[in-house]
C-alpha cells in the first residue's frame, strides 16, 4: 500500500484520487489551501449571481470523502523536499509521501501593470477571489463601475457576474475583436454584439496603461494606453489569462517551464512525482493541443489516466478528439475537433460559416482544403452531440457528409426550431458560387 | 460587508406598481373574508381576480421583457422569499393557515351550513359559480377558482421567463389548458347538463384521486346513465391502460408536468421555490420509503373500501367481494412476477423492498377475506381507514404540507414524498419507459445548476458528471435542468430501452483504450 499525496483539490486532483480508490487500496491524502472540500470552479460565478450557494457547487456530499477513505487536509504546501519525499507546509508541518501528484491549477496573469496590486484589483479564479469580489463589489452603490482587463472566458464571465448586480462594466479587450485568437471572425463579431446588447461597455483594441490609487491605496481609476483616458472605477478585474500555480516548486529540483514539465506519462523529471491539470506542461503539445491545457476536461482526463499509472498500469496520456464548451452570457458555445481562428489557422484549413438572422446562433465548420475532410465545428446557440462528432472525427468523414447528416447531431431540447435545412442550403449555395 | 446575504437589487417602480395592483386584488378577498358586505359581488370578484392577474402580468413583463432571452435565476438565493428568509416563512405560514381553514374550518370562509346562504369570501364567489353551474359556491369552488387563476397568471410569468425555450412554453400552455378546461370549466358545465354526475375531473385519476372508487361516486356514475358509466370506465382505463402506455412512450412527464393539476401549480406559482428541494442522499432515502408507503396505504384503503360495499350491496355490482379480492391478488401477482422475471437485474436490492410491498398487500387481501364483514375489515371500519387516508394524506400531506410548505421544502414536496400516482408512474418510468435524460458525452463541468434547479431533488449532476443518463422514477421531466445547463449537456429524450442506463467511469474525450478498459469492466 502506497502513501499517495495529492496537492490540489480541483477536478484533476480529485479525479485522480477517485480513480486511484476505484483501482486500489492505497492511502490517499488531498491537500488544499483553498477550501476544505472539492467544488466546481466553473460554478463560482453562479454563487455571486445568486443562482446557487457555495454548498451547491460541491459535486460530492461531505460524507463522500470519509466513505471512500480519501483524507482531506487544509494546508498550504510551501516546499517539496523530493530527496526525502516530504512536503513542508506553511505552518512547518512535514508530510511524507511515496507518490506525489501535483495538481495545483492556475493563478491569474499579471503583466506588471502599475497599480496591479492595489486594493480592489483582483482576478476571478479561486474561492478567495470570489469572496474578495463579494466584498469589493457587493452592489452598485459600493462599486460604481468595474473595469475588466482581458477578453477571454473569465473576463466575460466576470462581466456577466457584475452585470447581474447592475454594476456598470467597462471591458477592455486587447484584440480588435473578442477572443479572436481562438474564434473565427464571424463568431467573434457576433459575441461582440451580444456583449454590447448586455449593456457592457466593450472597448476593443484597448490596453490598460495603469491603475491609479486613491489616498487609501484603493484603485480609483484606470488609464487607457491608447487614448490616455482616465476611467473612474472601484474594482478592476484582471482576466488576461492564467498561468500555472507553481511558485512553491522553485527550489524543489522539479523541472519547470511555464508549468511543471511532464512527459506523456505525466511524470516529472523526479521519480514518483507527477503533475496533472492546469499546472502540467507537456514538453511538446500533443497533436494540435497546446503544451499547457488549462481546461476542466483535460484536467479530468489527466486524472483518469494518471490513476492507472499510479496503480501499476503505466499509461500514456492520450486524449481523444479535442472538445470544449463555454457560455458567453446567454449564448452557449461548443466545439468538437479543430476550428482555428484566422490568426492561427493553416493554409489547408478552410471554413464554412453560417449565421442565423437573429445574430445569436451560428456555426463554423472547418474542412481540409485538399481532401474535403471534416476537421471540426464551432457551434453557438445550437447544442450538438459530443458522441456523434467524436464518431465522425474518428471515421474521418468529409464535411459534405457532416453537413448532410447534421440533424443526427442536434442536441437541442425537444420542440426547438431546427436550422439544419437552412445550413445545408447555405452550404450548397456556397459551393455553387465558389 | 454582507457575505451571507448580499443586498438584493432594488425593485423597479414598475414592479412596485404591479405589486400594488396585485395586492389590491388580494385585499378585496381579505375584505370579503372579514365579512365586510360588498355591494356588487360580481363586480368586486371580477375586480379582485382581474387585479391579481394584471399585477402578476405587469410584474412579469417588467421582470423578463426588459432583459434579453436567457436563464433568469439571478438572486434566487438572495431574495428573502425564495431562500427561506423571513418573507419565505411568512408566506409559508399564511399558505398553511389558508389550507387548514379550507380543509377543516370552511365556515370561517363563509360557507353556509345546513342550507344557510353563503357569507364572506365564499359568497363573493357565488355569482361566478351561478354563471358556470347554476348553483352557489362552495369552499372547493373558491379554491378551484383561485387555483386556476394562480396557474394561469404564474403560467404566463413562467412562459416569459423561458421565452427562449419552446419545450417550457408548450408544457406550460398544456398545464394551463388542462387546469382551465378539465379541472375547472368542464366539471362545472357538466353539472348543468346532468346534475347527477358527481364532480369529475377526468384527468385526475386514481390513486391521486383517492375517492375515485368510493361507493357514492361509483353509484352515482352507474345511476347517471351512459355518461356516468363512460366516466367510470374511463377512470379505470386511465390508470390501467392509458397511463402505462403514455408513460412507456414519453415518461411520467406526460402527466406530472404536462397535465396534472398539482404539477401545474408547482410548475407555475411554485417555480420560484424549485431550488429549495433537498438534494441530499438522506432525502432520497426518505422519499423512497415515504412515497411507497403512501402507495401501499392508498391501494389497501381503496381495496378495503370497495370490498366492503361489494359485500353489503352485492346485487348491484358484477363483482362479488371474493372474486374482487382474487382478481386484485391475481393482477398484482402477474405484475410482480413479470417484473421479477424481466427486470430483476436492474432492481438490485430494491427487489427486496418491492417484495415486501407485494407481500404486505397480499397478506392484507387474505386478512380481508378472513376478517371482512359488511362494514369491517381487520376488525376496523373500512370507512375509518378511508377517512384516515383522506385526512392525513389527502388533506394534510398533499394540501397543507404539499403546497403550504412551498417556500420551505420546495414546490414538489407532495409530488416527491407523497403522491401515490407519482409512485405508480415513477415505477413504470424506471422499469419500462423510453424516456431518459441523455447526458452529452464528456461535456459536464459539474457546476451543479442542474441539481440546484431540480424540483424533485434529484442530484442530476451526480449522473451527468459520470456521463450517465438520468433514469429516475421521480423525474417529472420538467426540463429545467436541461434549460439551465450552461454547457448543453442534458436533453430529455424518448428512445430505445436498450442502453438507456449507462454508467461510465471514464468519460468520452479521453483515450479510447482507457475508456474501453474502464467502461467495459462492469458489463
Amino acid at each position: 500500500m502506497k502513501n499517495i499525496v495529492i496537492i490540489g483539490n480541483g477536478i484533476a486532483g480529485v479525479t485522480a484520487a477517485r480513480h486511484i480508490r476505484k483501482l486500489s487500496d492505497h492511502k490517499i491524502t488531498i491537500i488544499s489551501a483553498e477550501t476544505d472540500h472539492f467544488f466546481s470552479r466553473t460554478a463560482l460565478m453562479y454563487i455571486y449571481m445568486g443562482h446557487m450557494k457555495y454548498e451547491h457547487t460541491k459535486p460530492y456530499e461531505d460524507y463522500f470523502w470519509k466513505k471512500n477513505r480519501i483524507d482531506l487536509k487544509r494546508a498550504f504546501v510551501k516546499q517539496v523536499l523530493t530527496d526525502d519525499k516530504v512536503l513542508v507546509t506553511q505552518e512547518g508541518e512535514k508530510i511524507a509521501y511515496d507518490s506525489l501528484i501535483l495538481a495545483t491549477g492556475s493563478k491569474p496573469n499579471k503583466f506588471g501593470w502599475p497599480g496591479q496590486d492595489l486594493e480592489g484589483v483582483q482576478g476571478m479564479y479561486s474561492k478567495q477571489d470570489l469572496d474578495m469580489l463579494e466584498a469589493n463589489a457587493p452592489n452598485k452603490e459600493t462599486c460604481n463601475r468595474a473595469v475588466i482587463v482581458g477578453g477571454g472566458l473569465i473576463g466575460i464571465e466576470m462581466a456577466e457576474m457584475l452585470r447581474s448586480r447592475n454594476i456598470p462594466v467597462t471591458f477592455l479587450v486587447r484584440e480588435n475583436s473578442f477572443w479572436n485568437g481562438v474564434l473565427p471572425a464571424g463568431e467573434s463579431e457576433m459575441i461582440n454584439d451580444h456583449i454590447k446588447d448586455h449593456h457592457i461597455d466593450l472597448r476593443l483594441g484597448t490596453n490598460l496603461k495603469e491603475i491609479l490609487p486613491d489616498e487609501n491605496g484603493r484603485a480609483r481609476a484606470v488609464v487607457i494606453a491608447e487614448t490616455g483616458e482616465e476611467l473612474p472605477c472601484n474594482v478592476v478585474g484582471l482576466t488576461a489569462g492564467v498561468t500555472p500555480n507553481i511558485d512553491f516548486l522553485k527550489d524543489s529540483g522539479i523541472e519547470l517551464g511555464r508549468g511543471i514539465k511532464v512527459n506523456r506519462f505525466l511524470e516529472t523529471n523526479v521519480k514518483d512525482v507527477y503533475a496533472i491539470g492546469d499546472c502540467a506542461e507537456q514538453h511538446e503539445g500533443i497533436g494540435l493541443r497546446r503544451p499547457i491545457e488549462a481546461v476542466w476536461y483535460t484536467g479530468r482526463m489527466m486524472g483518469e489516466t494518471l490513476a492507472q499509472t499510479i496503480c501499476g498500469n503505466r499509461l500514456e496520456y492520450k486524449p481523444g478528439h479535442w472538445f470544449n464548451s463555454a457560455k458567453f452570457l446567454d449564448i452557449e458555445y461548443q466545439t468538437y475537433g479543430w476550428v482555428f481562428s484566422e490568426r492561427s489557422k493553416s493554409d489547408t484549413e478552410q471554413h464554412f460559416h453560417w449565421k442565423h438572422d437573429d445574430n445569436t446562433k451560428c456555426i463554423t465548420v472547418s474542412t481540409h482544403t485538399e481532401t474535403g475532410k471534416f476537421l471540426g465545428i464551432n457551434t453557438f446557440g445550437i447544442r450538438m452531440r459530443h458522441e456523434v462528432f467524436d464518431r465522425w472525427l474518428t471515421e474521418e468523414r468529409t464535411t459534405d457528409y457532416v453537413i448532410k447528416h447534421l440533424p443526427e447531431a442536434n442536441f437541442d431540447p425537444e420542440f426547438y426550431k431546427q436550422f439544419e435545412i437552412q445550413i445545408l442550403s447555405a452550404y450548397t449555395n456556397q459551393l455553387q458560387t465558389a | 460587508m454582507s457575505l451571507a446575504s448580499p443586498n438584493a437589487q432594488d425593485i423597479s417602480t414598475k414592479k412596485k406598481i404591479a405589486l400594488g395592483i396585485g395586492f389590491t386584488g388580494l385585499f378585496i378577498l381579505v375584505i370579503a373574508l372579514a365579512n365586510v358586505s360588498l355591494p356588487n359581488q360580481g363586480l368586486f370578484l371580477t375586480l379582485s381576480l382581474g387585479l391579481i392577474t394584471a399585477g402578476t402580468v405587469l410584474y412579469s413583463r417588467d421582470a423578463y421583457l426588459t432583459k434579453l432571452e436567457g436563464i433568469k435565476n439571478d438572486e434566487a438565493w438572495f431574495k428573502s422569499i425564495s431562500s427561506r428568509g423571513v418573507w419565505g416563512w411568512v408566506l409559508g405560514v399564511v399558505l398553511t393557515l389558508f389550507y387548514i381553514v379550507l380543509y377543516f374550518f370552511a365556515e370561517l370562509l363563509g360557507l353556509g351550513v345546513d342550507g344557510a346562504p353563503n357569507t364572506g369570501l365564499i359568497a363573493l364567489f357565488d355569482p361566478l359559480s351561478q354563471l358556470l353551474s347554476g348553483r352557489n359556491a362552495s369552499q372547493w369552488f373558491v379554491y378551484g377558482t383561485l387555483y386556476t387563476v394562480a396557474i394561469l397568471a404564474f403560467g404566463y410569468k413562467f412562459m416569459l421567463k423561458y421565452r427562449h425555450n419552446r419545450y417550457q412554453q408548450l408544457r406550460t400552455a398544456s398545464v394551463m389548458f388542462f387546469q382551465m378546461a378539465f379541472a375547472f370549466l368542464i366539471p362545472e358545465f357538466m353539472y348543468r347538463l346532468n346534475a347527477d354526475v358527481p364532480y369529475n375531473d377526468i384527468k385526475n385519476m386514481w390513486p391521486l384521486n383517492y375517492y375515485a372508487f368510493d361507493q357514492w361516486r361509483v353509484d352515482q356514475f352507474i345511476n347517471s346513465g351512459t355518461i356516468g358509466f363512460t366516466f367510470l370506465i374511463f377512470g379505470i382505463l386511465s390508470i390501467f391502460v392509458i397511463s402505462p402506455f403514455l408513460t412507456y412512450k414519453y415518461g411520467k412527464r406526460w402527466y406530472c408536468s404536462w397535465v396534472c393539476g398539482c404539477g401545474g401549480l408547482a410548475e407555475t406559482a411554485g417555480d420560484p421555490f424549485r431550488h429549495l428541494s433537498s438534494k441530499k442522499m438522506s432525502a432520497w432515502k426518505l422519499e423512497r420509503w415515504l412515497i411507497h408507503t403512501v402507495l401501499v396505504f392508498s391501494v389497501v384503503m381503496t381495496i378495503a373500501v370497495i370490498y366492503t360495499y361489494l359485500g353489503y350491496d352485492a346485487d348491484k355490482y358484477w363483482f362479488n367481494k371474493d372474486t374482487f379480492l382474487l382478481f386484485i391478488g391475481g393482477f398484482l401477482t402477474v405484475v410482480f412476477a413479470v417484473i421479477m422475471i424481466f427486470k430483476r437485474h436492474e432492481l438490485g436490492k430494491d427487489a427486496r423492498y418491492g417484495a415486501i410491498g407485494y407481500a404486505v398487500v397480499i397478506a392484507t387481501l387474505i386478512a380481508m377475506h378472513y376478517t371482512g364483514t359488511t362494514d369491517k375489515i381487520f376488525y376496523l371500519q373500512a370507512s375509518g381507514m378511508r377517512s384516515a387516508y383522506g385526512f392525513y394524506i389527502g388533506s394534510i400531506f398533499s394540501g397543507v404540507i404539499g403546497t403550504g410548505f412551498y417556500p420551505i421544502l420546495g414546490n414538489r414536496a407532495w409530488c416527491r414524498f407523497g403522491c401515490p400516482m407519482a409512485a405508480v408512474l415513477g415505477f413504470q418510468q424506471r422499469m419500462f419507459s423510453k424516456f431518459r435524460i441523455t447526458t452529452n458525452g464528456g461535456q459536464c463541468i459539474s457546476c451543479g445548476n442542474c441539481s440546484n434547479s431540480c424540483e424533485m431533488g434529484i442530484d442530476v449532476r451526480a449522473y451527468a458528471q459520470k456521463g450517465e443518463n438520468i433514469v429516475r422514477s421521480s423525474c417529472v421531466g420538467c426540463g429545467v435542468c436541461s434549460a439551465v445547463c450552461p454547457r448543453g449537456v442534458l436533453k430529455l429524450e424518448n428512445d430505445a430501452l436498450d442502453g438507456r442506463i449507462n454508467p461510465t467511469d471514464v468519460l468520452l474525450g479521453n483515450d479510447v483504450d482507457l475508456m474501453a478498459l474502464m467502461n467495459n469492466k462492469k458489463s
